[in-house]
């Protein structure tokens, strides 16, 4: 909504603004208004918008599904039931499409990873003034209700699959395993220091394309609609509901690409030669 | 869009997550499919064994039925044999009885016939004792000429 008193620039700025608690400038603790003032926090901020959205929406999905799990039946299932179990065959056909080795962690991992960025995404589809208009009338000066159009959230689940994807190729192939495969190849021993580099840019680089590509979709359609909604209310509708209905694609297929990557990056840290 | 703490927070939530999902959803929601699998396939091999049941109990009713026809088969014929040999059991007796009663009946009518001759013959005798006498025109001793009497009445 572009209101007379403040600029299209304003309004995007402050659409894409989270809602970050820090030490303000006096050395009091306080949101930061504008995002000269997030950036003068440095590293111990936090997003509160982005925290409170993705536990909202995470705790949402678990306990749907919990709530499934305990009155799991065997006989005729439900209609939840029915829903639930359909997507966790989906989730399980997945992993045994690409995951070889065996872990009982994967499936349910991907289970999260693709329901989660699911409903962090499909907040999305929320109309961009909703949000940021209650929040301002309970005296919060922003809030960004897509969690995946943050990079602390986009990074923070990439470097969590990283850090699973070192440990268990340090798990199954020994440390020495693990440092071989990044410096024995592809130019054998000699080539060590090159060896190194370049497969150290290949491991560094997917916990990076992870997030920045779930983080560079998301935002760019968050934006498209900001942008939209910077439109006059009759040009709004024609253009936002293509893009709302096109979005439900996007949305779903990251979620689906960030699983289906964390299962293949899984499966060859599972294995010896890839 | 700067990075700081809640990168963190994130990850710490997400392996939270990760782990509540481990242990209270994928776990039950997957032995709940499990054991829908096998009952299913419980059910189903079930099935074939009723199928199977259905068509050893047909064969079975199909050969006791024809092992009673066969027997009540047998049955009738021995039956039959039965009554062929009482009937001809009854017509050997039927037939010796004849022979008895006929016999008797024979042996009957020769001593009816003999004593008949007997009679006629004394009668003969005492019609030839009076012929005779009246002949001779006196009385004969019957005991005097008995001997010839009775050559007389032998000779009849």
């Amino acid at each position: 909504m572009a209101s007379e008193t403040i600029t299209s620039s304003e309004y995007i700025k402050h659409h894409l603004q989270n809602l970050t608690l820090g030490k303000l400038p006096d050395g009091s603790l306080g949101f930061a208004h504008g995002a000269e003032q997030a950036k003068a926090m440095g590293f111990w901020a936090i997003n509160v918008d982005t925290l409170f959205m993705s536990f909202i929406l995470g705790a949402f999905f678990l306990l749907l599904f919990r709530g499934v799990g305990k009155k799991m039946t065997s006989g005729v299932p439900s209609g939840l039931q029915n829903a639930v179990e359909w997507a966790i065959e989906f989730i399980d056909d997945s992993v045994r499409g690409s995951f070889t080795a065996r872990n009982n962690m994967v499936a349910p991992l991907a289970l999260t990873v693709f329901f989660w960025i699911f409903m962090m995404n499909l907040m999305d589809l929320i109309p961009v003034d909703y949000v940021p208009q209650l929040a301002h009338a309970l005296g919060l000066p922003h809030f960004k209700v897509v969690p995946s159009t943050d990079p602390n959230a986009t990074f923070g689940m990439a470097i969590g699959v990283f850090i699973l994807v070192v440990y268990y190729s340090i798990k199954m192939k020994g440390l020495g395993g693990f440092i071989g495969e990044l410096t024995l190849q592809p130019f054998g021993k000699l080539g060590a220091p090159v060896n190194l580099l370049l497969e150290g840019v290949n491991l560094i680089a997917k916990p990076i394309s992870l997030a920045l590509r779930l983080f560079g979709n998301m935002y760019a359609g968050e934006m498209i609609f900001i942008l939209i909604a910077l439109l006059p209310f009759w040009a709004q509708w024609p253009l936002s509901l293509p893009w709302a209905i096109f979005h439900i694609l996007i949305v779903t297929l990251q979620a689906f690409i960030f699983m289906t990557l964390t299962i293949v990056y899984l499966d060859m840290a599972h294995q010896e030669h890839h | 869009m700067n990075i700081n703490a809640t990168l963190l927070g994130q990850t710490i939530m997400f392996a939270m997550f990760v782990w509540f999902c481990m242990k209270f959803v994928w776990t039950p929601i997957v032995a709940g499919l499990e054991q829908r699998k096998k009952q299913i396939a419980d059910g189903l091999a079930e099935a074939e064994r009723g199928r199977l049941d259905l068509e050893l109990a047909g064969k079975k009713a199909a050969e006791i039925l024809r092992e009673a026809k066969d027997k009540a088969g047998a049955t009738i014929a021995s039956g039959e044999a039965r009554a062929n040999q009482l009937i001809e059991e009854a017509k050997a007796q039927a037939n010796l009885e004849r022979e008895r009663i006929l016999n008797g009946a024979k042996a009957e009518v020769e001593q009816e016939v003999f004593r008949a001759k007997e009679q006629l013959r004394t009668q003969v005798s005492d019609i030839a004792l009076a012929g005779a006498a009246k002949i001779l025109g006196r009385e004969i001793d019957a005991k005097a000429h008995g001997d010839l009497l009775d050559k007389l009445v032998a000779e009849i």
